[in-house]
């Protein structure tokens, strides 16, 4: 098997668990290229649907070519949108370095709109490639009653056989592209056609490696203005797809202590 | 920007805690370019804000609680490349309170590094590990001696500790197809030949990884798709599932088990894509069929010439991570491909000690531990699977406790029969032609009801002894009795069976149906099989129906082998005879049988008193005949509870 319908197929062998053993579920769909490509892959595994809500958890500090890509997309990929705000950043724990507390907004945006549908299952587009934390993450992650991680110890995961049980209270992270690297996720934007949000696409010299709030991003240089001219910056370079997201890098543990808190 | 075609190859790191193994991968990345910029500025800061020496093991262990214990607690991945290709490469915690974050992470790899400190040598997680990957499939594996340079390059200690391993991987099967000595530390023989040992001519850790191979989905077995889900999103009834083995084509008619029914497939779907003709192992596929059959998640699409077995009792090779220790008569949840179901601990065969590979009894499994154990399915409904051996992906399952995985397991069904004809067999299409004569009718003239009396036990128990003495006593007090026994049922109906397990579970499987017939003409039938199984048992007592009575005659087996009354048993232990119930085939005694006849204590006279007893009790009452309203109220309030 080539390796993109390898990764393809996995991963809809993990919505379609996902989506027969528990409910109610609904993905995280920022717009990013990661999660569209949940989408993509929810379309295949449901044949031609999306059968459960796309939540955005919106900060509000999207840029706007992002809201309107939510708004054409949500509509043409029939898709069931639900919106969830974000708490004010007074109400986030003042302690937090600056970055890392305007990213805390987003996980108290996301437990409250789990405790007001009382979702059970979260599909959530990160891969293990992007951070040494997320490297550590199982591809059904169990939550505690408030969203925390419990990093240090975590169920065993083999054999394809999931974490489908689990109390009343918990509720359980999917994550479907757990197995994908950054470039897999382009040669599959490239060979299926997904549409992604331009920001991707250098202009002026610069680009959007990965798409965060719009205060603690930074583009990065480059002169990629199509998706071959990214697979190829991205096959000679070593920096890492996060270097632009100031919160992974205020304190060694920054970003674990996100984490466990309930980040994605 | 090549990107490896094929198969995405995971190597797994295992091997004792503190050996070396998060600290190889570091290297490994270093060695190779696959670092990012400023990555080595960072983990030198971790180790100095530490008060250490560069650690390389930080650039996998991104817990703070790693770092500060040094320890590895949970597995991770990290890609990289070699000159000729992407590796994933899969750290693993050696400490044993984790060993099921190694399971996890080692249960997806492709091959193995298998490292072993070289001054410490092998210890009790390097075996452990070593016997876990073979458990788990892995059949690639390189050993890795580490921390070469503590032991002053020594070729004489490489050669004691290459020793001491590959003499334990060879008792189980395993040859390492490389044994590389390196210092982690120093990078030597990592990715460059190591100057301070030029008496080691073998590959260095990169060239040996560059050489295993990515494991491929088996297309060429028999098919095995699994059903995850019905959709009915539109006018469709589409089947979803992932092909575990084979090739699925529109047209092919589809055997779902243990169900039984069976469809061809109309139409193979798909969204975005041109509809396929042909679909193949390892691709997550969706189809339809020719007509609407009942088929739910958890059944087994295949092929009606190779199908997978149908059990409801299996043996198994299994790891046990549950903080409780797993024991007899517990009952788990199993999930084997998409089916889930309850299973029993029937019988813990053996542990397996896997520092010595010892196997010893024993009456529970504790956490960590291998065994060797015999489950049951617990609602007596039937399991499609596979032997491990012959189609892994479908002859290995998972059992959780609550909420928790506490087990994976493989499958053998060494000394069980496929249960499949003795399943199916009944589902044929017959119509019943109504008897003139009903039961009940026949039940009054006789003055007893029609039954069977089923005896059971180790062969030397007393049954043929207790079977031929009870007709005699019954038929002497006016009962219609007969006995079915081997040897008038193997001269006639049942002569062209064998003695493979196979065959003798259609030797009781007819024995059953035929005793059932007895039964309904109105006869006391009594049966003298040893009849091991637990699911002939209760096959031939659906074919019976209330009018089954299972006698359990016990006996011990130290016993029964005193007595030996043909001598089978010693024919049997000096290895004549193969498959004998009790010396290398299993026993099940009954669980919940109405009645246990003690040959260990009772002579037969009394034994023969309390089965006419029973009989007199639950067939006729006393002093038969009775009066036909009496004998309906005697049957509701004495009849056996079951
Ligand atoms: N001298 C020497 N020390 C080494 C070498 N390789 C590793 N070490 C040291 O051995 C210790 C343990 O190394 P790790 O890489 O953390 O061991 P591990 O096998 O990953 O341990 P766990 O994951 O906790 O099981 C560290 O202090 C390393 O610096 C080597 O080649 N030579
Ligand atoms: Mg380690």
């Amino acid at each position: 098997m080539q390796r993109l319908d390898e990764l393809e197929a996995q991963s809809v062998y993990i919505l379609r668990e996902a989506y027969n053993r528990i409910d109610p579920l609904a993905m995280l769909w920022s717009m990013g290229k990661d999660s569209n490509v949940i989408v993509w892959l929810a379309k295949k595994a449901f044949f031609g649907r999306v059968p459960f809500p796309c939540v955005h958890v919106d900060t509000g500090k999207k840029f706007k070519e992002m809201y309107d890509f939510r708004t054409r997309y949500a509509r043409e990929w029939g898709l069931n949108l639900v919106v969830g705000d974000c708490p004010p950043i007074e109400a986030i724990d003042p302690s937090l370095p600056p970055a890392a507390r305007s990213a805390a907004r987003k996980t108290d945006g996301l437990k409250a709109l789990i405790e007001k549908h009382g979702y059970q299952g979260i599909i959530a587009g990160i891969r293990r490639d992007e951070q040494a934390m997320r490297a550590k993450e199982r591809v059904f992650s169990p939550r505690g009653l408030t969203g925390h991680w419990d990093v240090k110890d975590q169920p065993p995961e083999f054999w394809d056989q999931y974490k489908t049980d689990f109390p009343p209270g918990m509720h359980i992270r999917i994550h479907p592209l757990l197995h994908w690297t950054e470039l897999d996720i382009w040669h599959y934007i490239r060979r299926e056609e997904i549409p992604i949000v331009p920001l991707y696409f250098a202009r002026n010299g610069k680009r959007y490696r990965s798409l965060g709030d719009q205060d603690i991003t930074s583009p990065i240089d480059s002169n990629a203005a199509t998706i071959d001219d990214i697979i190829e910056e991205l096959a000679s370079t070593r920096t890492s797809e996060r270097a632009g997201r100031a919160m992974d890098h205020e304190h060694e543990d920054a970003f674990e202590r996100l984490r466990a808190a309930g980040y994605m | 920007m090549a990107q490896a075609s094929g198969g995405l190859l995971k190597i797994v790191v295992v091997g004792h805690v503190d050996h070396g193994k998060s600290t190889l991968i570091g290297r490994l990345l270093y060695d190779t370019g696959s670092l990012p910029p400023g990555k080595m500025e960072e983990i030198k800061a971790m180790s100095e804000r530490r008060g250490m020496a560069l650690e390389w093991s930080f650039l996998l262990d991104a817990m703070q609680a790693e770092r500060d214990q040094n320890v590895t607690i949970d597995t991770t991945q990290i890609w990289f490349r070699t000159a000729t290709r992407d590796i994933v490469i899969i750290d693993a915690p050696g400490h044993r309170e984790f060993l099921k974050n190694m399971v996890s992470g080692a249960a997806a790899a492709d091959g193995a590094l298998l490292v072993v400190d070289a001054r410490e040598g092998v210890r009790e997680q390097t075996r452990r590990h070593g016997y876990l990957l073979h458990l788990l499939g892995i059949r690639q594996l390189a050993v890795v001696i580490n921390k070469m340079d503590l032991v002053g390059h020594s070729r004489e200690r490489f050669a004691e500790v290459e020793n001491e391993i590959t003499r334990y991987l060879g008792e189980i099967g395993v040859t390492p197809a490389y044994v590389i000595p390196i210092s982690a530390r120093d990078g030597d023989n990592v990715a460059t030949a190591a100057s301070s040992m030029p008496w080691y001519q073998g590959p260095t850790i990169v060239a040996a990884l560059e050489r295993f191979q990515a494991l491929t989905v088996p297309v060429e077995g028999p098919l095995r798709l699994p059903i995850q889900d019905v959709y009915r999103f539109d006018a469709r009834r589409i089947f979803a599932g992932r092909i575990e083995s084979g090739i699925l084509r529109v047209g092919d008619k589809l055997l779902f088990s243990p169900s039984g029914r069976s469809a061809r497939v109309k139409t193979i779907e798909a969204w975005h894509a041109p509809m396929p003709v042909e679909v193949r192992a390892g691709q997550s596929v969706g189809f339809t069929l020719d007509e609407q059959i009942f088929v739910e998640r958890g059944e087994i699409a295949s092929h009606e010439d190779r199908p997978p077995m149908l059990t409801t009792v299996f043996r198994s090779n299994l790891f046990w991570l549950g903080a409780e220790p797993m024991e007899p008569g517990k009952v788990y949840k199993l999930k084997l491909g998409t089916r889930e179901a309850p299973v029993i601990v029937q019988a813990i065969e053996r542990i397996v000690d896997t520092d010595t590979l010892e196997r010893r009894k024993g009456e529970r499994v504790e956490r960590n531990a291998v065994a060797e154990v015999v489950l049951r399915a617990r609602d007596g409904k039937p399991l499609a699977l596979d032997e491990y051996r012959s189609i892994a992906r479908t002859g290995r399952f998972v059992l959780i406790d609550g909420y928790d995985t506490v087990a994976g397991g493989v499958i053998s069904m060494e000394g069980y029969p496929d249960q499949r004809q003795a399943l199916t067999v009944r589902s044929s299409n017959l119509f019943a032609v109504e008897h003139r004569v009903p039961r009940d009718v026949r039940e009054k003239r006789n003055g007893h009801r029609g039954a069977v009396l089923w005896l059971t036990g180790l062969s030397g128990a007393g049954k043929s002894t207790l079977a031929m003495g009870l007709e005699q006593v019954l038929f002497q007090r006016g009962f219609h009795v007969y006995v079915l026994d081997g040897d008038n049922v193997r001269a006639g109906l049942n002569t062209n069976l064998s003695f493979s397990p196979t065959d003798r579970a259609e030797n009781i499987r007819r024995v059953g149906e035929a005793a059932a017939l007895f039964a309904d003409a109105g006869f006391i039938c009594i049966t003298a099989f040893i009849s091991p199984y637990q699911a002939d048992r209760d096959r031939a007592r659906a074919a019976a129906g209330t009018s089954f009575h299972e006698i359990y005659v016990q006996a011990s087996l130290s016993t029964c082998e005193t007595r030996d009354p043909k001598g089978l048993y010693k024919r049997a232990r000096a290895g004549e005879i193969a498959d004998f119930t009790g010396i290398d085939a299993p026993y099940e005694a009954p669980t919940a049988p109405e009645m246990v006849v003690d040959t260990n204590t009772l002579d037969i006279a009394p034994c023969l008193e309390q089965l006419a007893d029973y009989v007199e009790r639950n067939l006729a009452g006393a002093g038969s005949p009775m009066p036909p309203a009496a004998r309906v109220r005697d049957k509701e309030s004495t009849a056996p509870k079951r």
